[in-house]
């Protein structure tokens, strides 16, 4: 893992202190709620719906036993007893006190933490495929130049008053876990003919008000040009995208108006102006950053699991469909990444009880090399454990109550907070998926059913990722009732789709019956149980869904 | 005759707090001033005194009605604001789950 340098280290120290400062003028006086907003949103902090709250950056979704602990105790001495971990792989806590913020930040710091960029129109928390360095399917860990984004982006100080925010995400995998195609910038990490490491560069995806798949517009950037080539991308935005009108500020809209071509043409005359200078990447330099994230040495290929893995499976049906439903195979040898469901049947999406963040951080010291991930799916990741202890991992992860055998099935929802706690929000989403989670909570059934994800909203700013749902519901407030919206067919995948809305919106009390009527006509419909909900909705379209919703037209 | 309330989040804690009849914050529903359409200038100008004097941040007026002599703010929004998540969270969405598994109240 990526270890502060004293640089990190003094500006991070730097920005406590001066918060602490800007908290205590704005408590004194000297400065008014206009003045500290900016200030504080800079530091992660929001006025919600019911109290402040605090997103705390967790770059590209890694942290280790420490920092997962000490999110804990934060969640225990300063807000309620739990965090919601959120789509960004970021975590968030619901309650603190504003007058304790700086403290919570000073401890943040001394696990080389921080809650900077989480929030404002600037470079955002840099998000990563949350099995990177251990997926099969991987070219190359990503995680090396999510640090080195990390690095550039941080306090950059020609890009701290975006027109917008700006959302960066990196694969190293073809099959994408990261959903790159709908960031500001998505770059597909991959090699050219030669084995070099390079990037494919999409630019301009997004969700909220104006649903845009992003657009590829350079096929491979070699690895030294990464940061001038996101750097001619970002001053072709900072310059003209739009600030007269925040609904048409993204970079989506200015690649939108613009056309593909001519943006790409312009981030191509910035970069040659550019690329030759100060931001080329020293080879030395990706080589030691890259050194961070090398697997622990002590994954080693092991061969001494297998057969008690197999026997335990058989001895325990339910130990067996989780291994065969949350664990994936990891690159070395008798080992696995195993997902940690924090979608409990009936449960809050992605959150988590300090007891449950301090639990996982002893399985990740106890078996998982002190690592973890925080995936953009709401869910977190043991990504190292040895097949040898699967099942102590499993049987203290059921007592901890974390054992769900969900991963990426139709309970594994992703729900933005929505209107239990969101200022901005129409209506509720935790609710909806609790209800959906419950009536579709058998194990069975979810197993039939396949793959299949739905993604909730609370409004149109999309943070539930309601567009790329197989399935996305969207909040919306319609004479002061809620209502929910189905859109069909999106996927955040590497075969990104913007899903379509199905028709007109269905009240509180419908919704989930509308979802299970989806559902089964997937079922009815479907070649076999081969053919996944997504696959069949492309195959079939809309009418047979439309029909079964609302009747024959 | 619409019925108003004034609300607002106080600076140090971020909670949500209303208005009370002696010009002080409850964050108890019950205890807000429920305000008549006349009396709403007054009151939104001593929230805004009070934004000023640091102990609230950005007041607003709400529309209530009274029922059983408690506000009940129309908008849903205002009516979770005042209540809180409506679902349970932290330990004790995680205790209701388990009970609710093993089948105990
Ligand atoms: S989608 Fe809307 S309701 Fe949900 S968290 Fe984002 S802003 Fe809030």
């Amino acid at each position: 893992m990526y270890r502060y340098d004293e640089f990190d280290q003094d500006f991070v120290a730097a920005r406590v202190a001066q918060f602490r400062d800007q908290v205590e003028r704005r408590v004194s006086g000297a400065l008014t709620e206009d003045q500290f907003k900016p200030l504080r949103l800079m530091n992660g902090v929001y006025l919600q719906l019911h109290a402040y709250m605090l997103r705390i950056a967790i770059p590209y979704g890694t942290l280790d036993a420490r920092q997962m602990r000490m999110l804990a105790h934060i969640a225990r001495t300063y807000d309620r007893g739990y965090g919601h971990f959120t789509t960004r792989q970021n975590i968030q806590f619901n309650w603190p006190a504003l007058s304790q913020i700086p403290d919570i930040l000073a401890e943040l710091a001394s696990v080389e933490m921080h809650a900077i960029q989480t929030s404002g129109n600037c470079i955002r928390n840099v998000t990563a495929d949350h099995f990177a360095g251990v997926a099969a399917d991987e070219v190359a860990d990503p995680r090396p130049y999510a640090e080195i984004l990390r690095q550039w982006s941080s306090l950059h100080p020609e890009f701290v008053f975006l027109p917008r925010k700006f959302k960066v995400a990196v694969t190293g995998a073809e099959r994408d876990r990261a959903a790159i195609q709908v960031h500001d910038i998505g770059l597909h990490l991959k090699k050219d003919e030669n084995g070099r490491p390079g990037f494919a560069v999409y630019v301009g995806g997004g969700q909220g008000r104006t649903p845009m798949i992003a657009k590829k517009i350079r096929d491979f950037l070699p690895e030294e040009d990464l940061l001038s080539y996101c750097e001619a991308v970002l001053r072709v935005y900072n310059l003209s995208g739009r600030r007269d009108n925040k609904y048409k500020a993204r970079i989506k809209i200015l690649v939108h108006e613009t056309g593909e071509e001519e943006i790409r043409r312009q981030v191509e005359e910035e970069w040659e102006r550019i690329r030759r200078g100060a931001l080329k990447l020293p080879q030395g330099e990706v080589e030691r950053i890259r050194a961070y994230f090398d697997l622990p040495p002590s994954v080693r290929p092991r061969e001494d699991g297998a057969a008690a893995l197999a026997a335990a499976r058989a001895a325990d049906p339910e130990f067996d469909a989780w291994v065969r439903q949350n664990t994936v195979p990891h690159r070395v040898a008798g080992h696995v990444a195993a997902t940690v469901s924090l979608k409990p049947i009936g449960g809050t999406p992605g959150d988590a009880t300090a007891a449950q963040m301090d639990a996982v951080a002893d399985l990740a010291e106890r078996y998982g090399h002190d690592e973890l991930r925080v995936s953009h799916e709401q869910n977190l990741v043991l990504p190292h454990v040895a097949e040898a202890d699967l099942k102590a991992v499993y049987d203290e992860l059921v007592s901890a109550g974390l054992a769900t055998a969900n991963a990426g099935l139709i309970t594994d929802i992703i729900a933005c907070p929505g209107l239990d706690y969101c200022a901005l929000a129409n209506a509720r989403s935790i609710p909806i998926a609790q209800r959906l989670s419950d009536r579709f909570g058998d194990a069975a059934r979810q197993r039939e059913i396949g793959e299949l994800k739905i993604k909730i909203s609370g409004c149109i700013n999309a943070c539930g990722h309601h567009h790329v749902g197989h399935i996305g519901i969207l909040g919306v407030e319609k004479k002061g009732e809620e209502f929910y919206q189905i859109t069909l067919g999106g996927s955040g995948a590497e075969d990104a789709s913007i899903g379509e809305i199905v028709g007109r919106g269905f009240s509180t009390e419908e919704i989930v019956d509308a979802v299970e009527t989806v559902v089964d006509t997937y079922l009815a419909q479907r070649t076999g149980p081969d053919e996944s909900f997504l696959a069949a909705y492309r195959r079939l379209g809309q009418a047979p869904f439309k029909e079964a919703l609302y009747g024959a037209a | 005759m619409a019925l108003f309330l004034v609300t607002a989040n106080r600076l140090s804690d971020g909670l949500v707090v209303f208005l009370d009849p002696s010009g002080g914050w409850t964050t108890a529903l019950a205890g807000a001033r429920v305000i008549a359409p006349d009396e709403l200038a007054a009151a939104l100008a001593h929230g805004k005194a009070q934004h000023d004097a640091r102990i609230v941040v950005e007041p607003y007026e709400i529309e209530t009605t009274v029922e059983a002599g408690v506000p009940v703010p129309v908008r849903l929004r205002e009516r979770i604001r005042a209540a809180g998540p409506t679902v349970p969270y932290g330990e004790a969405e995680f205790e209701a789950r388990v009970a609710a598994q093993s089948g105990t109240p």
